[in-house]
C-alpha cells in the first residue's frame, strides 16, 4: 500500500515536472515522457509508449493530456490518470494564471520582451517540426493530399467552422478507406 | 469587449476539446476562430496571448485556455475553460484504455484517422502560416519592416532553432534557451 502511494506521488511529481519543462506543446513532451516513464522509471515498456502516442493521436485534445492520462491509467489506474493529468496541467495553469494577471508589470521589463521575441522565433522551428512529423506520419496518397489541401485553404481563407471541417475530412476518409476496401475485396 | 458567461467558457473549450486531432497545434485555428468570431478578445490582444502562450511551459491548450478563461473571468473562468478543454481527452482515453488494442486495430477508426491525419496537417499549416505572420509582421504585412533588424533577428534565431532541432537533435527547452539569450542579445545590441 505505501508503495503505490508512493509510486501515485512519483507519478504526480514526474508528469509535474514534464507540465513545467516543456514549452511548445505536445509533441515536444512526448521524449519527455518516453524518458521518464520508460528509461528512469521503468513503469512501462518502449512498446507500450508507441501503443500510447497511436492511441492519443486518433483521440481528440491535446497529445500531452491524453498521453499523460495514459500513462496515468496504465500505471496505477483511475488515480493514477487523474494524478498524471493534473500534474502535466498544473504548471501550465498556475504560470498562465500569474502571468495573465502579471501581465502588465512583465510586459514593461525590456529584457523579457526581448526574451519573448526570440522565443516566439524558435518556436517557429519547432512548430515546422512538428508540421514535419505529422506529415511523415500521414498517409501519402491522392486523397491524402486533398484532404489536407482542402483543410488549408478552408482554414486559411474562409470563415468556416473548423468543426465542420474536420467533420468532413473525417466522413471522408471513412468513405474512400471503405470504399478502398471493397475495391481490394472485389480485386480478390 | 463581450461578456462571457462561466458556462458558455466551459463549453466552448469542451467542443474544443473534444474535437481536435492531431495535438495542441490543430488546437490553434479552432480557438482561433471560436474567440475572434465571437469577439470575446480583440486580435491585437489574441496575438499576444498567442506570443506569451508559445513561451511558457505546458501543453499549448491548456496555456490558451486558462489564458483566455483568466482574462474573460478571472480564475474561476481559467479553471472552467482548462477543465473543459481536459475533459474530453481524459474522459475518452479512460474509455479507449479498456480496449486500447482493440481500438487501435479497428478499420474505423483507421479510416476516420486516415481523413484526420491530413486534416491535421492542413490546419497545423495553416496555423504555421499565421504563426509566421505574427512573428515576422507582428503589427501587419508593410515592407517597412524590411528596413528594420527585427524580421533578420527573427529569421536568424527561426533558421538556427531549425537547424539545431532538425540536424543537431538538440532538445526542444535547449531551443527555447538559446532563442531567449539570442532574443535578449539581439535586442540590446540593435535597440529593437
Amino acid at each position: 500500500m505505501l508503495k503505490n502511494k508512493d509510486r501515485l506521488l512519483t507519478l504526480f511529481l514526474t508528469f509535474l515536472k514534464i507540465g513545467a519543462f516543456t514549452f511548445g506543446g505536445g509533441y515536444a513532451m512526448i521524449p519527455l515522457i518516453q524518458k521518464e516513464v520508460t528509461e528512469n522509471h521503468k513503469w512501462l515498456s518502449d512498446e507500450d509508449i508507441l501503443n500510447i502516442v497511436a492511441i492519443a493521436e486518433s483521440t481528440p485534445g491535446p497529445i500531452a493530456i491524453n498521453s499523460a492520462t495514459f500513462v496515468g491509467y496504465m500505471t496505477c489506474g483511475v488515480v493514477g490518470s487523474v494524478l498524471a493529468t493534473l500534474g502535466v496541467v498544473l504548471p501550465a495553469f498556475i504560470f498562465i494564471a500569474l502571468i495573465s494577471l502579471l501581465l502588465q508589470n512583465i510586459m514593461d521589463i525590456q529584457a523579457v520582451q526581448y526574451a519573448f521575441m526570440g522565443i516566439r522565433a524558435g518556436v517557429l522551428a519547432l512548430v515546422i517540426k512538428a508540421l514535419i512529423s505529422m506529415y511523415k506520419q500521414c498517409p501519402k496518397n491522392l486523397v491524402a493530399y486533398i484532404i489536407a489541401g482542402l483543410a488549408f485553404a478552408v482554414t486559411l481563407l474562409t470563415d468556416i467552422s473548423i468543426l465542420y471541417v474536420i467533420i468532413a475530412c473525417a466522413v471522408i476518409g471513412l468513405v474512400t478507406s471503405m470504399v478502398m476496401k471493397k475495391k481490394e475485396a472485389e480485386a480478390k | 469587449m463581450t461578456e462571457v458567461s462561466l458556462l458558455t467558457l466551459f463549453f466552448t473549450f469542451f467542443k474544443i476539446g473534444l474535437f481536435t486531432f492531431g495535438g495542441g497545434y490543430a488546437m490553434l485555428p479552432f480557438i482561433q476562430q471560436e474567440v475572434l468570431h465571437n469577439s470575446w478578445i480583440d486580435e491585437a490582444t489574441f496575438v499576444n496571448f498567442v506570443g506569451i502562450s508559445e513561451s511558457s511551459p505546458g501543453p499549448f491548450a491548456i496555456n490558451i485556455a486558462t489564458f483566455i478563461g483568466m482574462e474573460k473571468a478571472g480564475w474561476l473562468g481559467a479553471a472552467l475553460s482548462t477543465l473543459g478543454v481536459v475533459l474530453p481527452s481524459f474522459l475518452v482515453i479512460l474509455i479507449v484504455a479498456q480496449f486500447y488494442l482493440k481500438f487501435k486495430n479497428s478499420p474505423l477508426v483507421a479510416g476516420v484517422m486516415s481523413g484526420l491525419k491530413p486534416a491535421a496537417v492542413g490546419l497545423i499549416a495553416a496555423a504555421v502560416i499565421t504563426m509566421v505572420q505574427e512573428v515576422l509582421f507582428p503589427a501587419a504585412f508593410s515592407w517597412d519592416v524590411f528596413l528594420g533588424a527585427q524580421i533578420y533577428v527573427s529569421l536568424a534565431i527561426f533558421a538556427l532553432g531549425l537547424w539545431l532541432l532538425l540536424k543537431l537533435k538538440k532538445h526542444p527547452i535547449f531551443i527555447i534557451c538559446v532563442s531567449a539569450v539570442l532574443g535578449i542579445a539581439a535586442g540590446y545590441i540593435f535597440g529593437l
